[in-house]
């Protein structure tokens, strides 16, 4: 077995589910956020996500293709562990799916509905997602503390999300509605600082493998710029947010970078946490990958695919930068 | 209490959600390429009704292929949710094929598919046109991937089995599988004529309703048009796929023909009961000979009777049902398409009030055709899951019956939600009077108002 393949897999599947939860998190916070706008504020929000979140989507698609692809057995275990936050999850997914195309064709006074059904979708999906990422994290364990542990986080990606949701509204709009974000982005960043922190005090405490990890010498020290980082970036995001004037003069953007440093420093914290397992304490990379011919077969692939989607991804954002209009099929 | 066995209800609900899940990816196949050909005759001949069923048919695009993507992320977690054991022994096989599937279909046809439908102010009329072949090509792409799969499900090749797990030996030959160009093909077409029939099937309605633009009646002339050649054309492909499967798998040919003892100049079984406990097919209508003539080409062909794979064919009666209802649809539309061919284009008349009613009722047929042909193939596969190779029955979840039952019921409620939702709103968008029509009135008008649709 070539060591190197697991581990490339392992990297590519983690970049395509953070980029998932940063993509899809944005308009999954939009759809939280949906039952706090007005009338055409709510077309404006949505307007704002249109073009991009089949797309967004397809990154958790990505992830999970690569943990079967790469890592059959786990992607078994994981999977049937998950059972009935993946179903939940799907469900949400579906109809926060069809949501967003049927109220743009429906009858009018049908609006109304699918902009619940959207809502509720984006809920229920966010929450199953951390509900999930909570199982993960405690290695598929079913012991009441573990069930605990799952709610806190399923409690604390919502809060993400609609931050997310918030920064990505400062962005493409302007006025009334900008002003609104400003206000929503304030009220969920102290939740949400609350709840990182609280799980990641949680996690070590959840799991010996994670906490002899962070806490032996010298590794604690090496990865001290982890939670110093993160805390400076949360802090930061803070002023900027309480002081406004950056993100009222043309730095609206800031917001939503500071929130991807976030997540990419959570990432890491993550994958530094688990690797190299693929199930925490039960199996490795190594022990879950499948046949070095297969996994060298897609690996040709994804070298020279993943570049060419990252390419016109960001094409695409490049074709619909600048703040959003109202939808049109024109 | 009654007890329901878990892998019945594993089975029962992977195949509702993927039956669910084929008839969105049935008509966004074919009708991605469908408009693009409006796209591309506007462009040409800058016919602004070309440019009105674009924009009409748009919108069914985007709300069919929505519907298609949410449910198709359903499909790539149930692989491990319900059947992990395939993957733990055919990863090394179906991992890659579906992983292809993601990074060369999915995202692209994601990713244009937002400059398709919203793009159209913001970049050229070329760049505009290229994202809409970009979305046909990805479906196709989609297409591609995921038939081979099922294909070498069907008839594995190019593996060697390494204490129980599948190792690929040739790439080309697992994803050219022997079934693979023939399943392809059949797809292919299956998915053009649902989407072929949809397209035909409301613009019929729309001009019985008389809500309909100059478009319409462009865009129904082309399906017609389309529809007489591909719906022959389906018979010869399924008939060369149908020889595909007499040469790998024997058994579900005997299925589909209700054929029990091995025998030479087989009758055809046009209608009958089989009967699995008797071992015949009861009150059967007969052509002698015919199933040997078409399926060997020769009047004393010998055709291998179920009773030869006593334990290891599928079950007779849904694979023979499945058949007939196909071939019966695909004969209704090889009817329809060429009786609507001979007003249109022999006669040269606009079509009466019986033609239109007779394809507006053929609005969904093709995907009756479509779900009726997958229960042959696939329930003809069983008991397998790879053919001759992996038992279905091996490959389950653990799950307890109740949390299948429950999840079971939730993911029915839903699709019957989302299918009347669907329905309904196609109904009220083909009903709603053409744009087309109201500037036709006004004489010049260009600001439809909001209660109206293009074509």
């Amino acid at each position: 077995m070539e060591t190197w393949l697991p581990l490339f897999f392992a990297g590519a599947m983690g970049l395509a589910l953070l980029i998932y939860v940063i993509l899809d998190g944005y308009d999954l916070g939009i759809g939280l956020l949906l039952p706090f706008a007005t009338e055409s504020e709510k077309d404006l929000m949505i307007a704002s996500i249109g073009p991009f979140w089949d797309a967004n989507e397809t990154w958790i698609v990505l992830g999970i293709g690569i943990l079967l692809i790469a890592f059959p057995q786990a992607h078994g275990e994981i999977l049937t562990a998950m059972y009935i936050p993946v179903t939940v999850m799907l469900m949400g997914l579906v109809l926060r799916g069809i949501a967003f195309d049927f109220r743009a064709k429906a009858v009018s006074n049908r609006k109304d509905m699918w902009n619940l059904i959207f809502s509720l979708g984006s809920l229920v999906t966010a929450c199953s997602q951390g509900w999930m990422l909570g199982t993960y994290i405690t290695g598929l364990g079913e012991t009441s503390l573990s069930w605990l542990f799952s709610i806190l986080i399923a409690l604390t990606l919502p809060a993400l999300y609609v931050l997310l949701g918030a920064a990505w509204l400062l962005i493409k709009t302007e006025g009334e509605l900008f002003d609104k974000a400003m206000r929503w982005a304030t009220r969920a960043i102290l939740p949400m600082g609350l709840a990182l922190l609280l799980v990641s005090i949680a996690t070590p405490l959840i799991s010996q493998t994670i906490a002899d990890k962070w806490f032996t010498y010298p590794n604690g020290l090496m990865l001290l710029p982890i939670p110093v980082l993160s805390t400076l970036t949360y802090g930061l995001m803070m002023s900027l947010l309480y002081r406004q004037r950056l993100l009222r003069e043309g730095r609206e953007w800031l917001l939503f970078a500071g929130l991807i440093v976030l997540c990419l420093l959570a990432a890491l914290g993550l994958a530094y946490s688990i690797l190299p397992d693929i199930i925490i304490g039960r199996m490795t990379i190594w022990e879950s990958a499948a046949s070095t011919p297969s996994l060298l077969f897609t690996f040709w692939g994804t070298a020279v695919v993943l570049p060419a989607i990252l390419g016109y991804t960001f094409f695409v954002y490049r074709i619909f930068r600048g703040k959003t209009s109202e939808l049109t099929y024109e | 209490m009654f007890e329901f066995d878990p892998y019945l209800l594993a089975r029962a609900q992977f195949a509702a959600n993927i039956s669910f899940h084929i008839l969105f990816p049935s008509i966004t196949i074919g009708l991605g390429w469908i408009l693009l050909f409006f796209r591309l005759r506007y462009t040409f001949t800058g016919d602004k009704h070309w440019e009105n069923a674009y924009h009409f048919w748009v919108k069914i695009f985007a709300l069919s292929f929505a519907i298609g993507v949410v449910s198709g992320i359903t499909m790539s977690f149930q692989f491990g949710t319900n059947w992990p054991g395939f993957m733990e022994r055919a990863g090394n096989i179906a991992g890659p094929l579906l992983g292809y599937e993601v990074l060369t279909a999915f995202f692209m046809e994601a990713t244009f598919l937002g400059v398709m439908l919203f793009g159209k102010s913001r970049v050229s009329n070329r760049m505009h046109v290229i994202a809409c072949a970009l979305v046909a090509v990805g479906t196709t792409l989609s297409a591609f991937w995921i038939l081979s799969l099922n294909s070498w499900m069907q008839t594995p090749t190019g593996y060697t089995m390494v204490d129980g797990v599948f190792h690929v030996e040739s790439w080309m030959a697992v994803i050219f599988n022997p079934s693979f160009p023939y399943r392809l093909a059949h797809m292919m077409i299956a998915s053009m004529l649902t989407a072929t029939f949809l397209v035909m099937g409301i613009s019929a309605w729309r001009m019985k309703r008389k809500v309909d633009g100059p478009a319409t009646a462009k865009i129904f002339r082309a399906m017609v048009a389309t529809a007489m050649i591909l719906a022959p054309l389906q018979v010869v492909v399924g008939d060369l796929h149908g020889l595909n499967t007499l040469e790998h798998q024997p058994a579900k040919v005997a299925a589909m023909e209700g054929i029990w003892e091995t025998q030479r100049g087989a009758p055809l079984t046009l209608f009958g009961f089989p009967d699995e406990e008797s071992r015949t097919t009861r009150f059967a209508i007969e052509i002698p000979r015919a199933a040997s003539y078409i399926l060997t080409h020769d009047l004393d062909g010998e055709i291998l009777g179920l009773n030869e794979f006593a334990g290891e064919h599928p079950p007779v009666a849904p694979v023979f049902w499945s058949f007939r209802i196909m071939v019966g649809i695909g004969v209704l539309m090889i009817v329809v398409a060429w009786w609507a061919g001979w007003v249109l284009f022999k006669q040269r008349r606009s079509p009466g009030p019986a033609l239109l009613t007779a394809t507006s009722v053929m609005t969904f047929s093709g995907w009756v055709a479509v779900l009726a042909g997958w229960y042959v193939t696939e329930i003809g596969r069983q008991p397998w899951i790879v053919y001759g190779m992996l038992n279905t029955a091996d490959m389950v979840a653990d799950h307890s019956s109740g949390v299948m039952l429950s999840t079971f019921m939730g993911y029915m409620a839903l699709y019957i939600f989302v299918m009347i939702s669907y329905i309904a709103t196609l109904r009220y968008m083909a009903t709603k009077p053409a744009a087309s029509l109201l500037a036709l009135r006004q004489l010049g008008g260009h600001h439809a108002n909001q209660q109206t649709q293009e074509a």
